[in-house]
This record gives structure tokens, sequence and C-alpha cells, in this order.
């Protein structure tokens, strides 16, 4: 079965330097792919690419066995950017938000359809944001911003979810909020690609990860247990033995 | 009342200001929501170049500077778009460029400082019939675009990234944004004038959003707001001997003033669950991990985001979740 994101040798380059050298990544229908590692190593880059934010200087990437430049059926894709807050310049409620999810599968000028209320009204149960669907999105918290930004995604009805750093600034019980709304769509057989600087609670979760470092894929496999901390800054230290940080004071990093 | 609606030029002026007043916070509203607020005002000052070449050449000014300022528009999206360090001062050399080769070109054509002023400041009392038809023609456009394409529109200005992932062209939506406010510029340079016309995309905009939480009623509030300063200010005009332009921004600011206080109420309200006043100590102690609960979205601790995580506000000090503990931020 051919893969639903297919990664081949690709090369981002910005501003004339190399973020990513040649990076391969196959994801299959109904797999949580996470991707991981440290700031700057390049990952966020891999989603853009992966959606045809950012061009590729070499390489291909296949959406659905069909390549990005020929590829438009968008609204089975639902991306979730990373955004420290939902909100611009002008107010805008959460259903207007969430609503614009669904544009991929709107007419040009055409009043919303019934099927296009109720897949947005559905998107605001999943991520359980249906009563604040009416308030504006800058008075919601952070992790609450970050369910609106998913039901937004959501509103398209996507065979695919890509979410880059959905669980950055945002506090634990929002992060497990998080993964107990990603659980029913992995469940409904949704593929999902998301980006993190560690597993953390969304352990669960993820069948399968991918470590970015300097711009070079150095892990692809199973996801790192919790006594294995291998994606926590981005690579295993195979060689050295486990190190307990104490759980009082800071990480020494 | 009755004797302003006897005056043919009265009435004509009225219908502009109307028209004007609805197109310009239309296309405004998505201007703020880009936080492109000060686009309006560079275009306008573009557009001089266009008023100057309608005089030096006897076409129409406006038909010259609708020209001249969609031309500005795009290069001024272009250049944004590029997004590198130096595109600032580039859209400064295009705005300066563009108001002093104008004032140097009407110079050269003839036109006095009078005329120019006119284009300037607005003269809203010497619209032609044929200027109304134009006028009311583009704002008509400008107004059922901005209305008709809201749900595309407003993604793009929303969130770029997220819209072009949906497979909208983002390129057309962002360049029509501009035409549009072009487009504007030249339909409110005889009410408002030139130099005036971003405020009144603008103002009426920052109004409404005082009291609205959504897009759509911000949208159509601005629009009655900038149509009720516009029909008030040249209405003003008639029995005050004062400038209608300027009159009609001043009512609209004074709008915005007016209903500040009833913004802030509103604000703070929603900031009741909301830190005012947080130590900002990096100490880094630790608090026993028999704290009695986990800070989340409903425990009535006020959450402040802090650089990359959420802190909890904790009788005057910030709880940052750390594994089983808070460290104190």
């Amino acid at each position: 079965m051919t893969p639903i994101v297919q990664v081949a040798d690709v090369v981002v380059a910005q501003s004339a330097r190399p973020v990513l050298h040649g990076v391969t990544l196959d994801v299959r229908a109904g797999e949580v792919v996470a991707i991981l590692g440290p700031n700057g190593s390049g990952k966020s880059t891999l989603v853009k690419a992966m959606v045809g934010l950012l061009p590729l200087s070499a390489g291909m990437v296949q959406l659905f066995g069909v390549p990005l430049p020929r590829f438009d059926e968008w609204n089975r894709v639902g991306y979730v950017p990373q955004r420290a807050t939902a909100a611009s310049g002008v107010p805008a409620t959460v259903r207007e938000v969430v609503a614009s999810g669904r544009l991929s599968r709107r007419r040009l000028l055409r009043p919303l359809r019934n099927a296009d209320r109720a897949a947005i009204q559905d998107a605001l149960d999943v991520v359980g944001m249906a009563d604040r669907a009416t308030d504006g999105v800058a008075a919601l918290s952070g992790g609450q911003q970050q369910r609106v930004l998913i039901a937004r995604a959501l509103a398209s009805e996507p065979d695919l979810f890509v979410l880059d750093e959905p669980t950055a600034g945002v506090d634990l019980p929002s992060q497990e909020a998080l993964v107990e709304t990603l659980r029913p769509l992995v469940e409904r057989g949704a593929t999902i690609v998301l980006v993190a600087h560690e597993v953390g609670v969304m352990h669960s979760l993820i069948d399968h990860a991918v470590v970015i470092r300097d711009g070079h894929k150095v892990y692809d496999g199973e996801p790192p247990t919790a006594e294995q901390p291998a994606s926590f800054h981005g690579h295993a230290h195979p060689d050295r033995p486990t190190v307990h940080v104490p759980l009082t004071g800071r990480w020494p990093w | 009342m009755v004797s302003m609606l006897s005056y043919d030029f009265m009435q004509r002026a009225l219908v502009a200001a109307m028209l004007t007043g609805l197109a310009a916070p239309a296309v405004g509203t998505y201007l703020v929501q880009r936080r492109l607020a000060l686009m309006g005002d560079g275009i306008g000052h573009i557009a001089v170049t266009g008023v100057g070449l309608g005089l030096l050449t006897g076409w129409a000014p406006p038909l010259t500077a609708v020209m001249v300022a969609v031309v500005g528009a795009v290069l001024i999206e272009l250049i944004r778009e590029k997004g590198n360090t130096g595109g600032d001062v580039a859209l400064a050399l295009l705005f300066y460029g563009g108001i002093a080769g104008g004032v140097l070109v009407v110079g050269l054509a003839g036109g006095s400082a009078a005329t120019l002023n006119t284009y300037l400041f607005g003269s809203v009392t010497t619209v032609s019939p044929s200027d109304v038809w134009v006028v009311a023609g583009l704002a008509v456009t400008v107004v059922s675009v901005s209305v008709g394409l809201m749900p595309q529109l407003f993604a793009v200005c929303q969130d770029e990234e997220f819209a072009k992932v949906t497979g909208l062209n983002v390129r057309f939506y962002t360049l029509l944004t501009s035409v549009l406010a072009a487009v504007t510029v030249t339909v409110a340079m005889r009410t408002v004038g030139l130099l005036l016309v971003s405020a009144l995309m603008v103002v009426p905009v920052a109004t409404a959003q005082q009291v609205t939480r959504g897009f759509r009623v911000t949208l159509g509030l601005a629009m009655g707001l900038g149509m009720v300063a516009c029909l008030a200010g040249v209405s003003m005009s008639f029995y005050v001997n004062v400038a209608p332009g300027a009159t009609i921004v001043v009512l609209a600011l004074g709008g915005f003033v007016a209903t500040w206080p009833v913004g802030a109420l509103l604000r703070r309200r929603l900031r009741r669950s909301s830190p005012t006043e947080v130590r900002a100590v990096h100490d880094l102690e630790t608090v026993p991990v028999t704290h009695p609960h986990q800070h989340g979205d409903d425990c009535g601790h006020p959450a402040v985001l802090h650089v990359d995580h959420v802190d909890y506000v904790h009788d005057g000090h910030r709880h940052t979740a750390h594994d089983d503990h808070y460290d104190e931020h």
C-alpha cells in the first residue's frame, strides 16, 4: 500500500544555508509518527516542507501517492501550525476560526451547507470547545487556543493530521487533554504526524518516532521508552550509562 | 436638514461620503487583521504621484491615482512577502518617493497648492455628478468583494500558513486585499483626502473591536460606524465652516475615545481570572511535592504564558510544573 506521506532525500535550504540534509521518511496509513529533536534541529522545517510551506532544494514529497506540486486534495490534510495564539489583529470567535478550516471543502461564494455546519460542530465537540463557540479566541487560555487550532484542522474531515509542536507552551493538564483529543482520531484510523520536543504524555499514542538532529535523521523506529529517553534532547547516548537527574532543582542544561 | 438636502452638491457629497464610509472600514478590517494598519497610509502617499500624473497628462486624476495606487499596493505586498530586513526601509523609500514625486509633478503640471490640497485633504463638496458614479461603482465593488469573499479573506488574513495548507491561493488573496485597499484610497480621496484615508480605514475598526468578540460583527459594525462618521462629518461641515475630511476623522476618533472605557471594562472583566501583579523572580527554589493540587485550566490560579511554558500564579509567585513538583519562577 502506498504510504500516506513519502519524504525522499529532502533538502531544504533557508537563505542558502541547508537546514535539512537529505531526510527520507515514510508514514503509513493509521500510523502516529512523532518527529522529535532539540530546538533548531530542523524538525519543524521537515513538517513544513511536508505540507508544501517551504520549497525543496532537492528530493521529493508525495502525499497520498501524489507529488506535492500536483497535489490538490488539501481537504485530506489537517494542519495545525505552531502558534502562541489563535488570535489576530481583529477579534474572531471560536466558531469563526474553526469554520475557516472548512474552506477546502467549500465552493466560492456559496453559503455553508448543512454538512459544513455539522462538520464544524463535530470538530468543536471533539476538542470539547462547543460551549465556547461564540467566545472570542483571545479570551481563551493557551491550551484552549491550541484545541481551537486542532478543531480548525478537524473541520475539513482530513485523513492526515500534521501537528507542529502541539505541546509547546501548554501546561501539563492541557497536554493530557490534547492526548485525549487525539485518541478518538487515532481510533478512527487517522494518520498523525506530530512534532514535539519530547514524547512526554503522548507516549501512549505514538507508534513510530523519528529523531532529527542538525538536519539529519538520526533515529527511526520504536518510540523511546520512559526509562531510556532517547529523544529527550534529540539523540541517544548509546555508549554511556544512564544518568539519573535529581528530581529537585533544575535540569543541568 | 431640509435646507442642506436642497443643494445638489450636498446630495452628491452625502452619497459619496456614505459610500466611502462603508467601503473604507470593510477593507480596513482585513488590513488590521493582518496587522498592516498603516498600509492605507502608504498607499495614500503613493497615490499622490498618480494625482500629479493625471494633472500633467490631462487624464482624470482619479483614474491615474487608482492606477498608480494599485501598482504601489502590489509593490508593497511583494516587498512585504519577501520579508527580508531591508523591506522596512524599502517601504519608506516607496512612500516618501510617492508623496515627494507627486508634489513635484503637480508643480510641473502648473497645479497650485490649492489644487493639491483638494486631493490631500479631500473636497467632498466639489464632487461632480460623474464623480458620484465613479465613487459609487468603485465603492460597491469594494464592499461586495470584501463581504462576498469574507470566508477566504478571513482565513488568509488570520493565518497565512494554515490558509496555504487548506489549498487557498494565498498570494492571490493577499494581492486582492492590496488592490482593494488601493481602490478604496482612491474612493476616499475626494471625501477625506489621501493623507487621512488610512484613518477612515482603521479607526472605525479599532472602535468596533472595543465591544465585539467576532469577526463578522466587527466588520459590520466598523462599516456602520464609518458611514455614520462620514455622514455626520459632511453635515457638520455644511453648518459650521470646517473641512469635511478632518471633521470626519475627528468624529471617528471621538467615537473611539467614547467607546474605549466600555472596552476597558469588558477587558478587565475577562482578565479578572488573570494576574495583574506577578513577582518575576527566577530563584528556582522548589515547592514541596505535597502541593495540594495540580494546576490547570480550572484550578482557579491565574495562568501566565512564560517564554515557552505556562506558569500559575500562586500567592504572588509563579509555579511551573516540573515532573512531580512545581518550580518557582
